[in-house]
């Protein structure tokens, strides 16, 4: 055996050698992303999990108090407010923007002319800070000067205060939601349609489809996966996004806008509570791993990739 | 009623021409094969005829119909396409009856077919399978089935054997003939294989750089190519060509014998022995020829050896242009008589 190994010394030890540098390589190269991970996202969530189950006193010890803070957010109104808010106002922005996206995309997808500048011109929306386009959308919905009021007045309608009625405040900030967001999503599906083959369409059309069965049985299908990739970025973003609310509604009126992690942010930096608002945090985390979970499990197996 | 012809069609892009001025007619019921090195245009006639390309110049016509402006629906074709196409989401089943469900084919009509035509592929046994599971001839055959299952008055077919392996591909050739025969089908089918081309077709088109080279019978191309192009083209191996002065003469393999007086004098460069006969190349004056002789040749590599052959069997081409020389003397004695 030994005697082998020292005839033939580069033959036995190369393998071995290469497969323990090659993961040590896999290990090096993977560090930096795994420590920024662990120290900004593991440990911060079990931080949080842990900070749920006590209470701190005023001379800055902490106690543990078990599922006492939860008792309390079942018991708090305007958290479950809050929920029900956060569920209308996804349930408003992600089927539309998708839809609006995917029909924006199959329209600058076409060879046209002007159409480098149609797909600049949905995409300009995205690239607006959130802070900037509340403003905008702040003076579209100002009672009496707002854009949306002086329409209203040229049909000799009455000025109607469109963030300050709870009847309404929802649907504004939805419509402004969706505006945002379908030119970005309108990217992936204008990404997913270009990596589709024109072939498919052209023996579909041979085959006497029409562009809706087409659609329907063919582009849509191939599109799945993006779709996935979209809705989930949209339901993300719909317990994500709450810049606009700290410029236009700031929750009100009487939370008829407050949205989850917005009322978070209330209860963590107005209110000075951070136990409760790490109690209120893992509602959050709970309900977005849950969706991570059902894409992951679920979905994925479902869906057609290339 | 599903002659299809076209008129004087002209493809451009930008200003390279890829499909020039041709003008060909498919027979109802017949099989025309496209034949031509790649990249000459055949693909591109082929998408015309579809729809799926619009003419800069010439119209197409299916039946007594002018289709040149017609959707690939309204033209009622079926059409093999040379990457497959097939659907990458849907079974190997749902691509074959994908048409038979537009056009709402009852379930039991569409299941009946569909056995039929999995015979004829062989795909039986894969029914169930997506396509990015399938080798590339499997593939191949899904595409084919796709198009036969329509059994359309015209089918258009771009190198739809091209990934098989020779076996399969003789077995799928006789097969398409035989349906294209039995369905009455006219069949425009592209190939750069001259095989396929010579035992399949009804009348062959031979392209080059987007024009038509020789528009004929298979025997017609064989026996009396109109340009050493055709001549270098059609024929395993080609003819030869030596040239003589200002023209090319031509002589088919099989029709030079190796002689033991007279004759031109050739070096042996290599033997191919293929069984019934063997292929003897050799150089005339640093010429490749080849030639055929029947059974096992007992000529070995480095012999000189002899060569002669009757002037009945020589073609002669113009050396500048290639177009074949008797044409020309034909024509003048026409002339001359009349
Ligand atoms: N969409 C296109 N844009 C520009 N040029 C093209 C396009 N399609 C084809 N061509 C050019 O037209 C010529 C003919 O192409 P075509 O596909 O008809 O060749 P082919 O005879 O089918 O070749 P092959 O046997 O390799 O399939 C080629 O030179 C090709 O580069
Ligand atoms: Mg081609």
């Amino acid at each position: 055996m030994s005697g082998q190994t020292d005839t033939h010394p580069l033959i036995s030890r190369k393998p071995r050698s290469y497969a323990w540098w090659n993961a040590v390589n896999a290990w090096l190269l993977l560090l930096p992303a795994a420590v920024l991970l662990v120290a900004f996202t593991h440990y911060p969530i079990l931080a949080t999990i842990r900070h749920s189950l006590f209470v701190a006193r005023r001379n800055g010890t902490e106690v543990f108090v078990g599922a006492d803070n939860y008792r309390a957010m079942a018991a708090d109104p305007i958290f479950w407010k809050a929920l029900i808010n956060n569920f209308w106002f996804a349930l408003g922005t992600i089927p539309t923007s998708i839809a609006l996206a995917l029909l924006m995309a199959l329209w600058v997808n076409r060879n046209m002319r002007g159409r480098g500048f149609l797909r600049l011109a949905y995409f300009t929306p995205t690239v607006l800070p959130m802070i900037a386009v509340a403003n905008i959308w702040l003076f579209f919905y100002t009672p009496d000067y707002g854009l949306l009021d002086q329409l209203r007045g040229l049909f000799g309608l009455s000025a109607w205060n469109w963030l300050g009625e709870p009847s309404t405040v929802m649907g504004c900030l939805i419509v402004m939601v969706i505006w945002k967001e379908a030119g970005f999503f309108m990217i992936f599906y204008l990404a997913a349609l270009q990596q589709l083959s024109p072939d498919l369409e052209e023996a579909a059309a041979v085959e006497g489809a029409s562009r809706w069965y087409t659609f329907r049985r063919i582009t849509f299908p191939l599109l799945m996966p993006t779709t996935l990739f979209v809705a989930i970025n949209a339901v993300i973003n719909s317990f994500k996004l709450v810049d606009h609310l700290v410029i236009m509604t700031k929750g009100g009126p009487s939370n008829a806008s407050t949205l989850l992690l917005y009322y978070i942010y209330e209860v963590a930096f107005t209110f000075q509570d951070s136990a409760y608002a790490a109690t209120l945090t893992v509602v959050l985390l709970v309900i977005l791993s849950t969706l991570a979970l059902l894409k992951f499990g679920y979905l994925d197996r479902r869906i057609h990739y290339q | 009623m599903s002659a299809i012809r076209l008129d004087h069609i002209t493809k451009s892009w930008g200003a390279f021409r890829a499909v020039d001025d041709v003008s060909l007619t498919a027979d109802e019921g017949s099989l025309l094969v496209l034949l031509g090195p790649s990249g000459c245009g055949k693909s591109t006639t082929l998408r015309l005829i579809a729809g799926l390309e619009q003419p800069d110049g010439g119209t197409v016509t299916i039946g007594d119909v002018d289709v040149t402006h017609m959707t690939p629906a309204q033209r009622r074709i079926a059409m093999v396409f040379q990457s497959y196409a097939l659907f990458p989401h849907l079974s190997v089943a749902e691509n074959i009856v994908f048409g038979l469900r537009v056009r709402r084919v009852s379930r039991a009509e569409r299941d009946e077919r569909l056995k039929r035509v999995a015979d004829i592929v062989g795909l039986g046994q894969l029914l169930d399978r997506k396509p990015s599971q399938l080798s590339g001839g499997q593939r191949q055959r899904v595409a084919l089935g796709r198009a036969i299952i329509a059994e359309a008055k015209v089918c258009l077919m771009d190198e739809p054997l091209s990934n098989l392996d020779a076996k399969l591909r003789h077995e799928m050739r006789t097969e398409i003939r035989a349906l294209q025969q039995r369905l009455g089908m006219t069949m425009v089918y592209v190939t750069h294989d001259q095989t396929e081309a010579m035992t399949m077709a009804d009348r062959v088109v031979l392209m080059r750089e987007g024009r038509v080279e020789q528009n004929g019978a298979p025997e017609q191309l064989y026996n009396r190519p109109e340009t050493a192009f055709t001549a270098r083209f059609i024929g395993t191996p080609p003819m030869n060509l030596l040239t003589a002065g200002d023209r090319l003469i031509g002589i088919r393999p099989e029709d030079i014998r190796v002689v033991s007086q007279d004759g031109r004098m050739a070096q042996v460069k290599a033997i191919e022995h293929l069984g019934a006969d063997s292929i003897v190349l050799c150089e005339i004056d640093g010429k490749p020829v080849a030639v055929r002789q029947n059974g096992f040749s007992k000529v070995a590599s480095g012999d000189t050896i002899r060569l002669a052959w009757d002037s009945i069997h020589e073609h002669h081409f113009e050396g500048s242009s290639g177009r074949r020389l008797d044409t020309v003397a034909d024509d003048q004695t026409q002339i001359a008589s009349s």
